[in-house]
C-alpha cells in the first residue's frame, strides 16, 4: 500500500447546501491507487495554527487523476477549506487506512448518513461496476433536512441502482432515519451491509445486522493527528477489550469487531 | 589527510553524541516515528541522522483510552499511555527492519521503577542493531508514589546510574521540561552517567470541553508539542548546554531547518524532530537538506562550528 503527499490543485469548488461543500483536486497518485473507504490528511493552510491535518474520506475518484471530498464547515479547519478557491493549492497526504473490503458475490446495502454519504459514492461506483445482477443492491441515504440529501441524490442514482432516502424532519424522502427504511426492505438472506453516519447510526445497523446475521461494515470517524500509524492518538475500542486504530486498523471495521456503547 | 572542502560538494554535517557518530544532526523523535517502517514510503530513511523508536517497556502496555489527542494553538496535546508492544516483541518483529536501515537506531525505555529500567537494558543488550539508548524519565514511579522520575533529581540519577550500569551502548536521557530548574536535573543525569542528555519532552497541559463540562483528554492531562513549546524548549537547552560538559539533544517545535540551527546555536549537539511528522511525514529529509543548504550558502566546513555559536 503506497502513500503519496501530493500538492493538489482545487479544479471545483460546489457549495452543495448552506455549510456543505464539495471540492475537487488534481491528485493523479492518489487517485490511482485509491479504494473505497480509504481517506486522505489535508493540510487546511501553510501556517502553525490550525496546526494538524484534517481527515477526509474519499467522496470519489477519476481515472482522470481527480478526487473529491464532501464535508461541512464545523470548526476552524474546515471553515479555511470552505472558503478556498479554485487554482489554490493544498497538501494532500494519502491514500490512508484500509477501505471496504467489497463482497463481490453479495447483493449491498449501502447506507449513508449526514456526512457519512461522502465515502458511499465511491463505494456506490465500484459496486455498480461489478459484473454481476444488481437487482438486489439497494442504497439507502440520509440526513437531519433536505439539504443534507437531495444535492448529492443525482450523483447516485447515475449508478442505476435502488435508491432510498429518509430526513429527520421529512423534507426529502420518508421521515425518519435510514433505520427505518433497512427495517422496512426485504434484504437478501446473505446481504451486505455497508454503513458511514453517526455513531449511533452505526450501532443501529450493528444490532439489525447482528440480529439478521447480515455481514456490516462501517467507516468511523476519529480524531488523528498523523492519519498513519505513528502517533496512535486514533484508539477506538475494540469488542475484544483492545484498542484498534482507526487510522491503520480501519477506517473500516465490521461492527462485530468494535465495542458499541450498549 | 584533509580534503579541501571548498571542493566538496556534500557539506559536513556529521556530529559526535559522544561516542555515538551521526552522519548529520537531525533524528526523529520517540513516539512520532513509529518503527520507522511506517515512514519508508515517505523518507528516505538512510539519510537522517538517527532514528528514535516508540518507547519501549518490559511489558506491552495497551496506553489510554480514547481520546488520546487534541489540536491547541500551534500545537498538540497527547495522552497516548505509552502503548507499546512491550520489549521482547520490539526485538523479535521491529529490530530486523531497523537494523537494515543503515542509520543509527536509539531505542527509547521506559519504566515504573528503577528496577524495571534496569531489567530492560539488560534485555536490549548485545541486541543487534542498537547504537544508543534513550531513557525516558517522564513516567510515574509507582515505587514512589507515582510522582515522575524526572521531577526528582536523585531518583532521575539513580534511573541513569542503573541504565548506565547495565547497558552496552551510549545512554542518552530524556529531560521532563516540568520542572523548576531544568540545570538541576541536567546536572544531576550527568552526574548519573548519562553519555549525554536530550530535551524536551512534552509540556503537561490539559484541555477543556465547555459543551459537555469535561476534559478532552480521557486522561484528564495530556503532554502539549508542536510550535507552541518551542521557545520553552529552545531556552532550556541553551541552560543546560551551558551547564553540563556532556552533548545536548535539542527538542521542542522544530518544524523546519531553520528551527534546527536555532536549537544547535542554542548548544544543542543534534536535535530530533517529533510532531512535525505528523503534519509533514518528510519533514525530517527537509531539515536535513535544509541544514545542508545553509551550510554551504554560509561556507562552513563543518556544521559542527554551529554547535553552541550562538553570540549573547
Amino acid at each position: 500500500m503506497s502513500q503519496h503527499q501530493e500538492k493538489a490543485r482545487i479544479i471545483r469548488f460546489e457549495q452543495l447546501s448552506g455549510l456543505n461543500v464539495r471540492i475537487t483536486l488534481e491528485a493523479p497518485l492518489i487517485a490511482g491507487s485509491a479504494e473505497a473507504g480509504q481517506f486522505v490528511m489535508i493540510r487546511t493552510g501553510s501556517g502553525q495554527d490550525p496546526l494538524l491535518r484534517r481527515p477526509f474520506s474519499l467522496h470519489q475518484t477519476s481515472s482522470g487523476g481527480q478526487i473529491q471530498i464532501y464535508f461541512k464547515n464545523v470548526g476552524r479547519g474546515t471553515d479555511i477549506m470552505a472558503h478556498a478557491k479554485v487554482g489554490e493549492m493544498l497538501d494532500v497526504f494519502g491514500p490512508l487506512g484500509r477501505g471496504f473490503s467489497i463482497a463481490d458475490d453479495k447483493p449491498a446495502c449501502l447506507v449513508g448518513g449526514g456526512l457519512g454519504i461522502a465515502p458511499m459514492l465511491f463505494l456506490a461506483k465500484i459496486i455498480s461496476s461489478l459484473g454481476r445482477d444488481h437487482s438486489q443492491d439497494l442504497i439507502i441515504l440520509g440526513g437531519r433536512t433536505r439539504e443534507d440529501v437531495e444535492p448529492l441524490v443525482d450523483d447516485f442514482k447515475q449508478f442505476g441502482l435502488a435508491l432510498h432516502c429518509a430526513t429527520d424532519d421529512g423534507t426529502y424522502g420518508i421521515k425518519g432515519y435510514v433505520t427505518d427504511i433497512l427495517r422496512s426492505e426485504q434484504l437478501a438472506e446473505n446481504t451486505q451491509i455497508y454503513g458511514c453516519g453517526p455513531d449511533n447510526m452505526l450501532e443501529v445497523l450493528h444490532q439489525f445486522s447482528s440480529s439478521r446475521h447480515l455481514s456490516c461494515q462501517v467507516s468511523v470517524e476519529s480524531v488523528m493527528a498523523c492519519g498513519m500509524g505513528a502517533c496512535l492518538g486514533c484508539n477506538v475500542d475494540s469488542s475484544d477489550g483492545n484498542y484498534l486504530h482507526v487510522c491503520i486498523d480501519g477506517p473500516v471495521f465490521d461492527t462485530g469487531d468494535l465495542a458499541w456503547n450498549s | 589527510m584533509e580534503f579541501v572542502k571548498d571542493h566538496d560538494p556534500y557539506p559536513d554535517l556529521s556530529v559526535n553524541i559522544g561516542s555515538l557518530e551521526l552522519q548529520n544532526p537531525v533524528m526523529t523523535a520517540s513516539g512520532t516515528f513509529g518503527y520507522a517502517r511506517e515512514f519508508e514510503d515517505l523518507v528516505n530513511l538512510h539519510r537522517l541522522g538517527g532514528i528514535i523508536v516508540k518507547g519501549i517497556s518490559l511489558e506491552p502496555r495497551a496506553g489510554n483510552p480514547p481520546q488520546r489527542i487534541v489540536e491547541t494553538p500551534c500545537g498538540m496535546l497527547n495522552a497516548i499511555g505509552l502503548q507499546n508492544v512491550g520489549v521482547d516483541r520490539f526485538i523479535a518483529e521491529k529490530m530486523v527492519y531497523l537494523k537494515g536501515i543503515g542509520v543509527p537506531v536509539l531505542v527509547n525505555i521506559l519504566g515504573d521503577s528503577v528496577e524495571e529500567y534496569r531489567q530492560l537494558t539488560e534485555r536490549l543488550r548485545g541486541v543487534e542493531g542498537i547504537a544508543a539508548l534513550e531513557v525516558n524519565i517522564s513516567c510515574p514511579n509507582v515505587k514512589k508514589g507515582g510522582v515522575a522520575f524526572g521531577t526528582v533529581p536523585s531518583t532521575a540519577a539513580a534511573v541513569t546510574e542503573a541504565v548506565k550500569k547495565a547497558a552496552d551502548v551510549p545512554v542518552m536521557v530524556k529531560l521532563s521540561p516540568n520542572v523548576s530548574d531544568i540545570v538541576e536535573m541536567a546536572k544531576a543525569v550527568e552526574g548519573g552517567g548519562a553519555d549525554s542528555i536530550s530535551l524536551v519532552n512534552t509540556l503537561i497541559g490539559m484541555a477543556i470541553d465547555l459543551k459537555r463540562r469535561r476534559p478532552v483528554l480521557a486522561n484528564v492531562i495530556g503532554g502539549l508539542s508542536g510550535p507552541a513549546i518551542k521557545p520553552v524548549a529552545l531556552r532550556m537547552v541553551y541552560q543546560a548546554a551551558a551547564a553540563v560538559d556532556i552533548p545536548v539533544v535539542g527538542i521542542g517545535g522544530i518544524e523546519s531547518a531553520e528551527d534546527a540551527l536555532e536549537f544547535i546555536l542554542a548548544g544543542a549537539t543534534a536535535v530530533q524532530i517529533g510532531t512535525a511528522n505528523f503534519i509533514n511525514p518528510r519533514v525530517s529529509e527537509e531539515v536535513v537538506d535544509g541544514i545542508g543548504d545553509y551550510v554551504k550558502a554560509n561556507k562552513l566546513a563543518s556544521i559542527r562550528e554551529l554547535i553552541g555559536a550562538l553570540e549573547v
